[in-house]
């Protein structure tokens, strides 16, 4: 802030911030503001918008409630993304390890940059990318085939499958760096004196850098889970006919039943329930807000 | 329970540079043995040699007359104590000192009294419960020593351990150290630029330049007997004058110096005729008021400075060299005033002509 003030003067930081400032209310304040509003008003045709019926209440958050099929997608959902977290984080935790304590720094930067091109392309596209490879007769199957490993083409997109497949994908390097920066901050010494000191590797992770990982692992897993909860296009793209994911139920409350305020509601519950699953696991695991923040 | 280590003729090469040249030294049971040298002289290479972090490029490490070669750290009868010390910060002190037990599998009752064991061994008793972070340099010290003996081992390993200590606090766990090897009666391969240390702990002492181990011997005979010149210069203070050895004159040699003729004795592997230095401490100086027989230098006192226990004075000769003497704050000799012109003079005895480079002396002692 006051490194702000020296190198720009006082008018042109007034200036900086006021902007921010006013695109921060813009475009994420008020249209949140709008929707919550909305949230506890009913549905009403235009008319009469306004008019007596028009009256705050729970009725949307209860419609939730009082529908099994929309918990149970919902309790499916959690339970992917909790799956896909998971996932992400036996395939990122040995990949950050290699990166941050065996692999050679010259070769880091190179490695990094294969890592993050995939994110240089769009979600929607590599979503759709996946639903090639993953197709019954795709390239996947074909090669798999060929090499002789299967010898009847599996269908991968069926249940949660491809949709699993396609948010770790999607998701996995928010998995990835907070784990590379955790384990990086450890002194390589410690691994050594454990080592030194008669441990086998796997109780060296178990004791000297998984708890010191901890936080990345927490910050990881809490931004994996989020963000596959709240995923659209992965599993628009590639779910199947018996797969559903909440957020497709958002939309359709939105987009097809053009209730915004039934809508409204489901997204706030998604949001709240998720919060208050993440705070639980984090409370069960002993992590705290604020080891995350460091 | 101690195992002896031996160097046969050990190197390490990181890339095309050598930080450890031909080592060889025979390191006995039980011993106190010190690797002494300036910081980057590959110490700390050695140790990680022993310890089975690296393994050498050529020759052979053997602990307890065994070939250790393809033998991981974590398979082997040592235990290493970290320059840093590398506790582990997120467990408390008695299960840091217990990890390599609970690595054996022994269980939490008998792992907690042994332990607990361990922190009287090293005099911090109550600390069990704290966590590391809550230990001063002193105690984290102390921690370290009892998580490295926990696992009984052959061999410890001591990378300048007290480096990070004050003054006071350095004097007083050398004594410790040494308590408790010859307690325990491990073997301990102790690692320092401290002469002092060095000196003052071992058995025996090791001193090493660029990769190569310079002299092995007690640390009477270092001091006393330094085998060349940077071994003389890095261990010490002298008075050192250049010059060139010209025959004999009883069982000393003679040396000429631009600035005079002196008789000394002859160091290793120096032969009559060869350029070389003179090494003499500043103990052995003298300020007389008359000239010597022998041996005897005019000089101008420039610099008189009182160290408590002894008294050092500076002097400068005719061609501008400062010499140093010391005298010992007992009475026992007049002390000069800056300005007073004295003869600097010294027994040809104690004094030895050596060769080789003299060493830079470090300036974080
Ligand atoms: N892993 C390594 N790769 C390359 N050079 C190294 C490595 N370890 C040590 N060196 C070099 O070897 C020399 C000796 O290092 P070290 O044994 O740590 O010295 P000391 O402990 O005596 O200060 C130094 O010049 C250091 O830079
Ligand atoms: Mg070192």
């Amino acid at each position: 802030m006051t490194d702000l003030l020296n190198r720009y003067g006082a008018l042109l930081t007034t200036v900086f911030i006021l902007l921010t400032g006013f695109w921060l209310l813009i475009l994420i304040v008020l249209p949140n503001v709008y929707l919550f509003e909305h949230s506890f008003k009913p549905y009403l045709p235009v008319a009469e918008i306004g008019g007596p019926k028009d009256v705050y209440s729970f009725d949307n958050y209860l419609t939730f409630f009082r529908s099994p099929i929309h918990i149970s997608v919902f309790v499916w959902t959690v339970v992917y993304s909790a799956v896909v977290t998971f996932i992400c984080f036996l395939m990122a935790y040995p990949l950050a390890y290699y990166l941050s304590k065996v692999s050679a720094r010259a070769l880091l930067p190179t490695i990094f940059l294969l890592l993050f091109i995939p994110l240089w392309v769009s979600e929607v596209l590599r979503s759709f990318a996946w639903f090639i490879i993953l197709a019954l007769k795709g390239p996947l199957n074909a090669s798999l085939l060929g090499l002789g490993i299967i010898e009847d083409p599996v269908r991968w997109i069926t249940g949660f499958r491809g949709v699993i497949i396609g948010l770790v994908y999607t998701y996995v390097l928010f998995m990835l760096f907070p784990l590379y920066n955790a384990i990086a901050s450890l002194d390589s010494n410690q691994i050594e004196a454990a080592e030194d000191l008669g441990a086998p590797w796997w109780r060296i992770h178990w004791r000297v850098i998984l708890p010191h990982a901890k936080p990345g692992i927490a910050s990881g897993s809490v931004m994996v889970f989020m963000l596959s909860a709240g995923s659209i296009l992965v599993p628009t793209l590639l779910a199947s006919t018996n797969s559903r994911w909440f957020t497709e139920i958002i939309q359709q409350w939105m987009f097809e039943s053009q209730d915004w305020n039934t809508g409204s509601a489901y997204a706030f519950l998604l949001l709240i329930l998720c919060t208050v699953f993440v705070s639980a696991v984090m409370r069960i695991f002993r992590v705290k807000l604020s080891d995350i923040a460091k | 329970m101690s195992a002896g280590v031996d160097l046969d003729s050990v190197s390490m090469d990181f890339g095309t540079f050598r930080a450890v040249d031909n080592v060889a030294v025979n390191i006995q049971p039980g011993e106190f043995f010190s690797f002494l040298g300036p910081s980057g002289c590959g110490k700390t290479t050695i140790l990680r040699m022993i310890s089975g972090f690296i393994d050498p490029t050529k020759g052979m490490v053997r602990i307890g007359g065994r070939d250790m070669k393809g033998q991981r750290p974590n398979q082997r009868p040592t235990a290493l104590i970290f320059q840093n010390l590398a506790l582990f910060p997120l467990m408390p002190v008695w299960e840091n000192i217990a990890f390599g037990l609970e690595v054996r599998g022994v269980d939490k009752i008998k792992r907690r009294a042994r332990a607990e064991e361990l922190l009287r061994l090293v005099d911090l008793p109550d600390a069990g419960d704290k966590m590391v972070s809550q230990l001063s340099g002193g105690q984290k010290q102390r921690v370290a020593i009892a998580r490295a003996l926990a696992v009984e081992p052959s061999v410890m390993l001591l990378d300048e351990p007290l480096s990070a200590l004050d003054l006071k606090l350095r004097q007083h766990m050398r004594a410790e150290l040494r308590a408790i090897q010859k307690r325990t009666g491990v073997t301990f391969i102790y690692i320092t630029h401290d002469q002092g240390e060095a000196l003052a702990m071992s058995d025996r002492v090791g001193v090493m330049s660029q990769g190569k181990l310079q002299q092995v011997a007690n640390p009477r005979d270092i001091y006393n007997n330094p085998a060349n010149g940077f071994v003389a210069s890095f261990v010490g203070e002298n008075n050192v004058f250049a010059g060139e050895v010209k025959g004999q004159e009883g069982n000393l040699a003679r040396f000429v110096t631009p600035g005079g003729t002196f008789t000394a004795r002859l160091g290793p592997g120096v032969a009559p005729g060869a350029k070389a230095r003179l090494f003499l401490r500043p103990e052995h100086a003298r300020l007389l008021a008359d000239p010597g027989a022998a041996n005897s230098i005019p000089v101008e006192v420039t610099d008189v400075a009182f160290e408590g226990n002894f008294i050092s004075i500076h002097a400068r000769d005719a061609g501008g060299q400062v010499l140093v003497a010391e005298a010992r704050n007992d009475g026992s000799s007049s002390i000069p005033q800056p300005g007073e012109r004295r003869h600097f003079a010294f027994d040809g005895a104690n004094a030895v002509i050596l060769t080789g480079d003299t060493a830079a002396k470090d300036v974080d002692e």
